[in-house]
């Protein structure tokens, strides 16, 4: 029934034919998000994109469509069984966030469901204290930590995301125990409950705590990647910190497609969407928003994801 | 005094236009079933890349004003509320619309929109500093007592007897937690993929409230067609004006539960229109006389609901956190201009910051003139057979559903809740508590969880959830509550048996 439903709203797109790599894309394109509107991920995704429709490029536009829900599930099991491999229906991954949710189970998609086609974004995971935190430095939080273990609260936007798994590395790279405490709201509660001190620290987007830092709010403590960040370039790496935390929960966004693509339509969307997330227009709205770019073609990212797969089945399998 | 200076910004030319523009496209999307302000706004941002910073956000601060009351027009014309924030104007609104008085519901509605909405923006520019740490105060186990205390209000809610409404208020509770929990991420009840998410608010809304309508409209098959047109009466401005100045009380218990619970980030929105309803009802002399059509429920609900937008938008203007969906779409607005809310904004871009804040005060009263301007004519809706309007309405409801997310599931999801709420109201029960069960479920069990977790962390859960100042306040209003519903019943019993005994 709803194949039915979604190959009837395909027709009245004009659908008619089989696809040729040389007229693709002849229609407007559809890509899904399986965050809110208004979100970090849907926020990027419709600048990224905003170029779609120039000669250059796809020379069809790109419409964003929404499908939030249970922490991304809800979109990207959408995708992965309903979704049409045509290369008319594109969706926004979030790595780590897709595998890791995979290898917890529960789902109908693993890495082995899409096909990467371009990566536009990376956004760290930072740790953060409210302004008026005793906390100076890493090594005094992880101090307060071994003294008191279980105690130290750190707030996420949820488990099995970026953060958690930044806060599972930082305990396995300190020996200690956080009390990791997963927010409903997403990023921004975890953010609020470290300003308004209701947990003692957070770990948070760097983007986000970029924005809160700048307001103000949070002193950040380090940041969950290998080298510093061209935003805080007075912030230490963890490794730096003396905490061996490599760059696995680095929020990834970029652009996949269902598997059973044609190879034609894969060729052609890694290349021109590679380009696009590469123009000048488009790193210039990014860095005015504060988002982070990193621009990777499709083996970058299907070598990423095959290596997050790898640490993130390690580091969950205890849980 | 700073906005006074910027006002000049409001009316040049293209952004008068805009604002005109946004004002009344947002009472358009706003009136249309399935939009709620969130979307209305995420559907503008594109628009706003092609302008100047300024532009782009009195537009869309013009379009999150109107969007806000044009929800009303459906809520109270077809009984389809848009968002949350229009249910309470259902209750009333409705059967307003139903005597004929339409003209009248909508009229008192957009004047107590734009009282609410002025005095909500007002405090905005005057007490932001105070109302961001208020904001700030409210940590999980505060909105879990605040959940709770808006639990205790649902016997009491639009119901034939308190058992009914405490009854439909657990069917409300045990939907929502239907889908992946929020914290934990376990799955409850999912049956059909389409509940993987959990009922959508937005299409349980429009299931509830408008497919039971349609249904009845149904089953009076076509004989008495002609027999229940309508007379819909004009009602002139002035006269509810007038009317609106004899309901102060009603009025102001909106306007301040609107503006106190719309600032708490996550929870006000949704239920601020409902609570003050529910006050007004508690406070009012004609106790009875809700429900059936009173227009003080119309003008306390519409008073928060207004209210609450200025108030909504404190944690992201000072503190970068957007505080409810519509404020995330607006911060995205803010970012693609690269403005940060917070000190930089009214430091470095006080034209941007205090022309946004000037274009909603201006836009609430825009939104008042147009709104009462179409009032009469919208009024004439009722006038339509009701075999035609069963008709519209179900398309509508359909249209609305799908829209919310693009998905069928959606659809079917109201279909269910619809038919099983025609079945419901049948028995007597209705469907507001079912709906404020809905949305308090999740508010207090995942800052009951999330509240846990901290507790267990450091201070243990008793000392966490029932000390402290701002706890004992809400634990103490909650008994309050209960007692003062307990004692309703109990002296509603004595009479009625009284008047038995006499007969």
């Amino acid at each position: 029934m709803k194949r039915l439903i979604a190959g009837a709203a395909l027709a009245l797109l004009g659908l008619t034919g089989p696809i040729q790599a040389d007229e693709y894309p002849d229609r407007p394109i559809m890509m899904m998000v399986s965050y809110g509107a208004g979100g970090a991920t849907d926020f990027q995704a419709r600048i990224v994109t905003m170029t779609a429709a120039n000669e250059d490029a796809l020379g069809a536009p790109i419409a964003i469509i929404n499908k939030p829900g249970a922490g991304g599930r809800v979109g990207w099991n959408w995708f992965a069984t309903q979704a049409d491999p045509d290369g008319y229906t594109l969706a926004v991954y979030n790595a780590p966030h897709f595998i890791a949710q995979a290898i917890k189970g529960g789902v109908s998609y693993d890495t082995d469901s899409f096909e990467p086609i371009a990566n536009w974004g990376a956004d760290p995971a930072v740790f953060v204290v409210g302004a008026d935190s005793p906390f100076n430095s890493m090594a005094d939080a992880m101090a307060y930590a071994k003294e008191n273990p279980g105690k130290l609260t750190v707030s996420g936007a949820g488990l099995f995301v970026g953060h958690h798994i930044a806060a599972l590395q930082i305990d396995k790279a300190s020996g200690t125990k956080m009390a990791y405490i997963p927010t409903a709201g997403g990023g921004a509660a975890a953010m609020k409950a470290v300003i308004a001190g209701e947990v003692m620290a957070g770990i948070n987007n760097l983007s986000d705590a970029y924005r809160a830092q700048q307001a103000g709010n949070v002193k950040i403590l380090a940041v969950a990647d290998l080298e510093r960040h061209a935003f805080l370039p007075d912030v230490p790496t963890m490794r730096e910190e003396g905490l061996d935390v490599d760059a696995s929960s680095v929020n990834f966004r970029g652009v996949m497609v269902p598997k059973g693509t044609p190879p034609e339509v894969i060729d052609k969307l890694s290349e021109t969407v590679t380009q696009m997330f590469a123009s000048e227009e488009v790193a210039q709205k990014m860095s005015a928003g504060g988002a982070p770019i990193h621009v990777m073609n499709r083996e970058e990212v299907a070598r990423m994801w095959a290596e997050r797969q790898q640490t993130l089945k390690e580091l969950l399998a205890g849980l | 005094m700073e906005f006074i200076y910027y006002f000049g910004d409001v009316f040049t030319p293209l952004s008068f236009m805009l604002l005109l523009g946004g004002t009344i496209g947002g009472l358009i999307l706003g009136a249309t079933p399935g939009l709620s302000p969130t979307m209305a706004v995420a559907l503008l941002i594109p628009f706003t890349f092609q302008l100047e910073a300024v532009q782009g956000l009195i537009l869309l601060g013009a379009a999150y004003t109107s969007t806000v009351a044009g929800g009303a027009v459906s809520a109270i014309l077809l009984k389809i509320p848009g968002a949350p924030a229009n249910i309470a104007t259902t209750l009333d609104g409705h059967a307003m619309a139903k005597k004929g008085q339409g003209a009248r519901a909508l009229q008192l509605s957009f004047l107590s929109s734009a009282v609410g909405g002025v005095l909500g923006v007002l405090l905005l520019i005057f007490l932001t500093p105070l109302l961001a740490t208020w904001a700030l105060a409210f940590g999980p186990s505060h909105l879990f007592w605040l959940a709770i205390l808006g639990v205790t209000v649902i016997g009491t809610l639009d119901s034939a007897s308190v058992v009914k409404g405490l009854l439909s208020g657990c069917i409300g509770l045990w939907l929502a937690t239907i889908g992946f929990d929020d914290v934990m991420g376990a799955q409850r009840f999912i049956f059909h993929p389409s509940l993987g998410g959990g009922i959508n608010i937005i299409a349980a809304l429009i299931g509830l409230f408008a497919i039971p309508q349609v249904l009845t409209m149904f089953a009076k098959g076509r004989h008495d067609n002609g027999a229940e047109v309508i007379e819909v009466q004009r009602h002139s401005v002035f006269a509810a004006m007038r009317e609106l100045t004899t309901r102060v009380r009603a009025l102001s218990i909106g306007t301040t539960i609107g503006a106190v619970i719309g600032l708490i980030p996550g929870v006000g929105g949704q239920i601020a229109g409902l609570v003050a309803y529910d006050q007004t009802k508690k406070f009012s002399s004609e106790k009875e006389k809700f429900g059936t059509g009173h227009s003080e429920g119309v003008i306390a609900a519409e008073a928060a609901n207004n209210a609450m937008v200025g108030p909504s938008l404190v944690p992201l203007l000072t503190l970068s956190i957007p505080g409810s969906p519509t404020a995330a779409v607006l911060l995205g607005g803010l970012l693609i201009h690269g403005i940060f809310p917070g000190s930089d904004l009214f430091d470095n871009h006080p034209d941007v910051a205090w022309t946004f804040i000037n274009s909603m005060l201006i836009g609430q009263i825009l939104m008042c003139v147009f709104g009462l301007y179409v009032a009469g004519l919208a009024a004439r809706v009722a006038q339509v057979p009701q075999s035609v309007m069963a008709a519209i309405v179900l398309a509508l409801s359909v249209f609305g559903a799908y829209s919310v997310q693009g998905s069928m599931g959606d659809v079917y999801i109201m279909a269910c809740l619809g038919i099983g709420m025609y079945f419901l109201e049948r028995f007597g029960f209705s469907a507001a508590p079912l709906v404020l069960g809905l949305i308090l479920g999740p508010i207090a069990e995942s800052n009951f969880v999330q509240g846990g977790m901290i507790a267990d962390a450091t201070v243990g859960r008793a000392s966490y959830f029932l000390t402290g100042g701002l706890n004992m306040l809400l634990i103490s209003v909650v008994l309050a509550s209960i007692a003062y519903s307990a004692w309703m019943e109990l002296r509603h019993r004595r009479y009625t048996t009284k008047e038995e005994a006499y007969a």
